[in-house]
């Protein structure tokens, strides 16, 4: 059997199973009792509820419960108010519905037919009301609010506790960041750019639409199967709605088909255990694929970006407002605008900054965590205007970056120090990746052509990002009798390659093959806590805690070996899965056997990760490790058309240490084409605030025809010292540089430059008209 | 009103009571129990409920049970044997040509199908044939080399 090794592709744990069609997913499961359940779901952006009758629909055969906000504000078994970050959300609409689709009532019944026709008994009244569609008419004074009032829950995440709605207002919440000193700055520079940029929704549209079972036993036992990216989190809410100890609450998590970021938080397990709870048996929902649309998106973004600029390209100042449209709940949106915020500089040293950002309630569907998260949003307005930047002052912008471009040591805008920093290898290496020409920056732009209207060009963009801190991951590694491993992680499986990793991790610390290696699926009864498979986290954070776990069972052995074999500890080594001893050597079993004197008997390994808002050297910590990346596109324009082609990208992301080198490019690959899908074409379109293209056909998904003839990933890798082996996270990092690396190819190719997502031709046609 | 149908599945006969609109998407997960194709986008777009019927490829979302009276129907169940998986499956995972795994079994039959039309596919015809199957974890890159790999022969076929 195979060791398991640090740096080698290993076949993923999760394959075989995968490739057999034998998974299964949760929308393949069923419970005994199990009936199904249904969302009656709101016609309008805002309006009040003024009646709700349910009483023909309870009366339909099959119908075992309905829901609504009777059953949630007279309930003393509920707490009706939750969210992540704010109690803005309810299971069901109490007063009045904020968009397009928002759950008003929802139906238990014992076919899914008989549930779909017991949503059409029950009788709804709505007053329409007047809405807030865009984040200017939000913001705009006197306007209609979306919430009179939010209520904030008695404690909440560390990261997020300075954080208040402004009252009053449709203001979620407001992130400033001030340094140096703003005026003195732009006075310094010789040129300043002022640029607005903007970015629409999007949809994750995992190809697995959330899904949940619920049961309710009697004495308050909540079990849950959810598909979810953050099962403690999800563990924790119900537990206050429901009013439950977290022990009573067990969320199982079979692997999912796709997250992104829209699987974090409570969705729809909130409704099912409250449907579970009233209908006396198990319920399973499985959302359309146009109720996926209403329960989450991607925050739009408007970026208005201005930049003080020396003559040889230093930045000297930057003001930003950020502007997220975070729909009717704040979910995660306050984190968000947070992160969009401190990435407003880039990846750049900029002395003096005011950046502004908001995340804005309107009346359209919630808008959360999506790969990349606020970043992608910045980045867009950052990447762009760099390279407006280099053309004004004809410099590479390669060279730009570079010169602006964090290096290790530096400060990042909190003012702490940056360590283990690979941003310029990620540039240097796309660039090369698409055969980058200096060169030609120094003479005239001279733009590659291939037949008179056929236009080539260039483009690159890079970024930096933080991981969610303070966090925390726990792991429990346990040593059977036959020397095999069983690994107890929360993170959830779904498509990253985090069991295969994790296993890699402790099988190399232990010396033992992955073939005798489990990693159990996630059952928070079963495994210890861990914050969140987001974020990029997991192979460090949950990497490191089954290292340290697996250490715990090395130290174990020693310990047991010493007694056992009467040998001074000192004395004992490990070496290829075996203890070895001054005179012998033995293998695992066989000390398994010496301790409890028949082959059984376990040893339980445990390990603890956690991450403070202070590193280990005292200092300041809002990311216990940076991500870095660069990406580069070339592309061809039709001058006639507007019509492009993207030829090559080049994602590069330095990941730290590549444990499974195929896993890695995988993710690089994947984020890199889900990046291609938002520059190009993903849009969700509004009218008045009705989704226009809430399916596959109108929301336009990258497919293989989409996919330019080549993508290369690229690891980087500079070791980051807290990371297992040296490793970072690296799921969001290729995503985020690749709307501005194809816009940037677009300029450099036609002189034409895009600031609104997504990247359309007619958009490019309609500028090069303007040109003529 | 339910209708009888017979059908070979995975080269199995099976009968089974329909009602008119029943899918086939349905009628292979609920009545025979294989789930490995999926719902994804329900109006045949995404290509997660592929399965091949006489060798074809369809969306079972949207094929009902009833027009498959009398045929043939392949699931990614019946891709391999109890003790050998298909090349294709062997070189999925090798080079790695899924993440999740839910358009998975899709993609299986699709590409089963465009090597049974045409046994050595340029990369071109690759990428046209299955611009009918979404991932959305972005494995296409891989997808495409895992399927140059069996058309190349280095595998034994079935």
């Amino acid at each position: 059997m195979e060791l398991a090794e640090i740096g080698k592709t290993f076949r993923r744990l999760d394959y075989q199973t995968k490739v057999t069609g034998k998974a299964h997913y949760l929308a393949d499961m069923s419970v005994p009792g199990m009936c199904h359940g249904k969302i009656l779901r709101s016609p309008y952006p805002h309006a009040r509820i003024t009646r709700i009758d349910a009483s023909k629909a309870l009366k339909l055969p099959g119908v075992m419960a309905v829901l609504t906000r009777d059953d949630i504000l007279h309930n003393q078994g509920i707490e009706p108010y939750y969210g992540p970050v704010f109690k803005d959300q309810t299971i069901v609409a109490v007063e009045k519905v904020r968009h397009v689709g928002d759950p008003v009532a929802a139906v238990a019944a014992l076919t899914i037919d008989a549930a779909e026709e017991a949503l059409r008994g029950i009788e709804v009244e709505y007053e329409e009301l007047p809405t807030v569609l865009d984040v200017k008419q939000a913001l705009r004074p006197g306007s209609t609010l979306v919430h009179d009032s939010v209520k904030l829950p008695a404690s909440g995440f560390a990261d997020l506790a300075e954080i208040k709605p402004v009252e009053g207002t449709n203001v979620c919440t407001h992130f400033k960041l001030d340094r140096g000193d703003i005026e003195k700055g732009f006075a310094e520079a010789d040129q300043i750019f002022d640029d607005t940029f903007t970015l629409p929704a999007t949809q994750h549209c995992f190809l697995e639409t959330h899904a949940c079972i619920a049961s309710f036993e009697p004495g308050g036992r909540i079990t849950v199967w959810a598909t979810t990216q953050n099962p403690f989190v999800v563990r924790t809410q119900l537990a206050n709605i429901f009013k439950v100890p977290v022990a009573k609450v067990r969320v199982i998590v079979p692997y999912l088909g796709g997250g992104y970021g829209g699987k974090v938080y409570p969705k729809i397990e909130p409704i099912t255990v409250a449907l579970a709870q009233k209908a006396g048996r198990p319920v399973r929902v499985v959302l359309s694929r146009e109720e996926v649309f209403y329960t989450i998106t991607k925050h739009a973004a408007v970026i208005r970006m201005k930049t003080g600029v020396t003559k040889d390209g230093t930045l000297v100042a930057r003001e930003c407002e950020i502007h997220l449209d975070t729909g009717a709940y704040a979910e995660i949106g306050p984190r968000v605008a947070k992160k969009s915020g401190y990435t407003a500089a880039g990846p750049y040293r900029i002395p003096n900054l005011k950046i502004d950002s908001y995340s804005v309630y309107t009346n359209k569907p919630p808008a959360g965590a999506f790969r990349g998260f606020g970043v992608s949003q910045s980045a867009w307005a950052v990447e762009s205007q760099m390279d407006i930047i280099a053309a004004a002052l004809k410099m590479d912008p390669l060279e730009l970056r570079k010169k602006n471009g964090y290096d290790e040591g530096d400060k990042f805008v909190t003012d702490e120090t940056l360590r283990a920093v690979g941003l310029k290898e990620c540039l240097d290496e796309v660039a090369k990746s698409i055969g980058w020409d200096s060169n030609k920056f120094k003479g005239s732009n001279v733009q590659g052509s291939r037949g008179d209207n056929i236009r080539r060009g260039k483009g690159l963009a890079c970024m930096i990002k933080a991981t969610i801190t303070p966090s925390v991951s726990c792991a429990i590694v346990k040593l059977n009798e036959d020397a095999s491993l069983s690994i107890y992680a929360g993170t959830v499986e779904m498509g990253q390659g985090s069991e295969t990793v994790l296993a890699q991790i402790a099988g190399k610390e232990l010396a033992i093959p992955l073939a005798k290696i489990q990693v159990l699926g996630v059952d928070t009864d079963v495994v210890p806590y861990d914050l969140t498979t987001s974020s990029s986290r997991s192979t460090f954070h949950m990497g490191k805690a089954v290292q340290l776990a697996a250490q715990d069972i090395l130290r174990q052995l020693k310990r047991i070996v010493a007694q056992e074999y009467n040998v001074p500890e000192e004395k004992i080594s490990f070496a290829d899965g075996k203890i070895r001893l001054p005179e012998t050597a033995l293998d695992y079993a066989e000390v398994m056997f010496k301790r409890f004197g028949m082959q059984g008997g376990t040893l339980v390994g445990e390990g603890q990760v956690k991450t403070a808002t202070k590193d280990e050297f005292g200092e300041k910590s809002t990311s216990a490790f940076w991500f870095l990346a660069a990406g580069a596109a070339e592309v061809e324009v039709d001058t006639d058309t507007g019509k492009f082609k993207l030829i090559k990208y080049a994602a590069a992301v330095d990941v730290g240490k590549a444990l499974n080198p195929l896993g890695c490019r995988q993710q690089l690959n994947g984020a890199a084409i889900t990046g291609i899908g938002q520059a190009l074409f993903e849009e969700i379109a509004y009218d008045n605030g009705q989704l226009i293209n809430p399916n596959l056909v109108d929301y336009v998904l990258p497919s293989l025809g989409d996919m330019p003839a080549v993508i290369d990933p690229i690891c980087v890798e500079v070791p980051d010292r807290n990371g297992p082996f040296g490793a970072k996270g690296i799921g969001e990092s290729a995503l985020i540089p690749v709307a501005p690396a194809i816009a940037n190819a677009i300029y450099d190719a036609v002189g034409v430059r895009i600031k609104d997502l997504p990247i359309k031709a007619e958009k490019i046609y309609f500028e090069l008209e303007q040109k003529l | 009103m339910k209708r009888t149908i017979s059908l070979k599945v995975n080269g199995v006969e099976r009968r089974a009571e329909v009602e008119a609109r029943t899918t086939l998407l349905d009628l292979v997960r609920e009545q025979f129990g294989l789930t490995g194709a999926k719902l994804g986008c329900d109006i045949q777009v995404c290509g997660a409920c592929t399965l091949l019927i006489d060798g074809k490829p369809v969306s079972a979302c949207s094929f009902l049970a009833v027009d498959a009276d009398g045929c043939e129907i392949l699931t990614v169940e019946g891709l391999s044997t109890k003790d050998r998986l298909h090349p294709l499956q062997e070189a999925f995972m090798e080079f790695g040509a899924l993440q999740c795994g839910y358009c998975t079994s899709g993609f299986l039959l699709s590409a089963k199908a465009l090597l049974g039309e045409c046994p050595q596919p340029s990369e071109q015809q690759i990428r046209q044939y299955l611009a009918g199957n979404f991932c959305r974890c972005g494995c296409y890159q891989e997808i495409v080399q895992a399927i140059k790999n069996v058309a190349s022969g280095v595998r034994s076929q079935e």
